[in-house]
């Protein structure tokens, strides 16, 4: 079979040692890997201090979308339904996370610093109804938190629109 | 030894149901000691240590369409996986598995059927299980079944030779075919591993090439040819074919215990004969780790490779190891 017997047999010990060597696995749910800082996970809308949100409807995100995955419908702020301090606020906010190739353009796209994508990366749900995100559930905090890797470990800054992640 | 032939079908009855659970759990084994050479876990999620993974499989396997293209032949398609199977499943008639035992007043042989020529059904089974892979992949009508299916069958049937030709020298050696005397001639002087080491060794290339694994695994290499002959086989089907596969490893892997390694019986010791069935399923435990051992080791051979080490190595290694062996038994007695 091979010019040299020996090697071969050399070849079975080493394939041999290996079973008594711990295997190098991660296993996923007991273990989760820590993400980098500027990892792109879900996205995530951001309020002023104030509780204004941040986002005024300009559908800049829509626009820069490769994947056209964001429904922005704009309504007039009206003194008593005030809820983002510009001329109008997002009525509707929708995003379609199964279409979404999470490329951050939407981040880099909003002058308001409204959106970003945020470290939440376990979004699997069992219908492709449910992957359809409403402003309500994109505004609020992730359930489960994943483990984010400490950022002082890493030189590259990080931007003023991600420093609240 | 004759023995009442409602006994008979019930011993065949377990012990094909045990050669199944053993292909089952030879599937887990598999991946398991694998993954372990390669520094990974196996499937460690269906149950504790995956245990519930072949029967996860199994569901799978059930569940999952089986598909019957329009361009193929209706009852050659069908019966393919079935030859297969049914030719690997039956070669375990003949193997012997312990000594007879009497269980109230019955007498319960050692072996399913005792059959004085068990050596050479054995490899009329075999030749016969070469056709369902033929049929397979060419009443699939499919290009890649059918160059799978003959590059597989030419494989198969160049190893015959050899495979057939290596347990000559345990047959001059025992002077009978059959596998009872063998195994009962092997207790009696030294295990024909000892003076059959050459036949035992191309016994095991030779089982290796048989039942197409690696390191002789072109025909399921996937880069290769799709899936050879079983690319249009799905669901149960296609598991049909991997039973006969595995069963057909089992099988090889038993007549290697019964001929070279001394069948049920324990090595000097032979006070604890009578557990023969422990001792058989051990060795043929570890006959399997040797099998996937080899192909997490050895890369795949090409094909000319393949063909010219069967005929020019194999076979004019095995026939002088015959000849010498007939040579010596005559020149002994």
């Amino acid at each position: 079979m091979s010019p040299q017997p020996v090697d071969t047999l050399k070849g079975f010990g080493v394939t041999f040692k290996q079973i008594f060597k711990k295997p190098i696995t991660q296993q996923y749910p007991e273990y989760k890997r820590p993400v980098y800082p500027r990892f792109r996970g879900r996205h995530r809308l951001w309020r002023h201090e104030n509780g204004l949100e941040k986002c005024v409807g300009c559908s800049l995100c829509a626009a820069a979308c490769p994947a056209d995955c964001i429904r922005v419908v704009a309504a007039e702020n009206t003194p008593d339904n005030r809820v983002s301090p510009g001329e109008r606020y997002a009525r509707i906010y929708e995003i379609n996370l199964s279409r979404c190739i999470f490329c951050g353009y939407c981040e880099l796209a909003c002058p308001f610093d409204a959106i970003t994508l945020g470290n939440e990366y376990e979004l699997a749900e069992y219908d492709r109804d449910d992957q359809i995100y409403t402003k309500d559930m994109l505004l609020a905090e992730p359930i489960k938190r994943v483990p984010v890797a400490d950022a002082e470990l890493y030189d590259t800054p990080i931007p003023y629109y991600r420093s609240h992640s | 030894m004759s023995e009442l032939w409602w006994i008979s079908a019930i011993k065949g009855f377990v012990i094909i149901n045990i050669v199944l659970l053993t292909f089952a759990y030879t599937t887990l084994l598999e991946r398991k000691a694998l993954a372990r050479m390669q520094l990974r876990y196996g499937p460690n999620r269906a149950g504790p240590y995956g245990l519930l993974q072949p029967i996860a499989d199994l569901v799978k396997l059930i569940r999952k369409e089986s598909f019957f293209p329009t361009a193929a032949i209706d009852i050659p398609y069908i019966l393919a996986p079935v030859v297969s199977a049914f030719t690997a499943l039956a070669a375990f008639a003949v193997i012997p598995y312990g000594k007879g035992w009497q269980i109230w007043h019955y007498h319960v042989n050692g072996v399913v059927a005792n059959v004085p020529i068990s050596l050479i059904l054995i490899f009329a089974l075999g030749s016969i299980g070469i056709y369902g892979f033929i049929v397979g992949g060419w009443a699939s009508e499919s290009k890649f079944s059918l160059l799978g299916s003959m590059r597989t069958c030419a494989q198969l049937v160049s190893y015959e030779v050899s495979l057939a030709l290596s347990v000559l020298g345990v047959v001059i050696t025992a002077g009978s075919l059959s596998l009872v005397h063998i195994v009962h001639n092997q207790a009696h002087s030294v295990w024909y591993v000892g003076p059959q080491a050459v036949g035992f060794l191309i016994f095991l290339i030779s089982g290796v090439a048989e039942t197409s694994r690696a390191p002789f695994d072109l025909p399921e290499a996937e880069q290769e040819l799709v899936a050879g002959y079983h690319t249009e086989y799905s669901g149960m089907r296609w598991g049909l074919f991997q039973m006969a596969e595995y069963v057909n490893m089992i099988t090889l892997s038993g007549l290697a215990i019964t001929l070279f390694l001394g069948g049920w019986h324990f090595p000097f010791a032979h006070g604890v004969d009578f557990l023969g069935p422990l001792w058989f399923f051990l060795k043929l435990l570890v006959l399997l780790f040797v099998f996937i051992w080899l192909r997490a080791t050895l890369p795949r051979l090409r094909y000319d490779q393949l063909m010219s080490f069967g005929w020019k190595i194999l076979l004019p290694v095995a026939t002088v190891n015959a000849f010498v062996t007939a040579l010596v038994v005559v020149w002994v007695n």
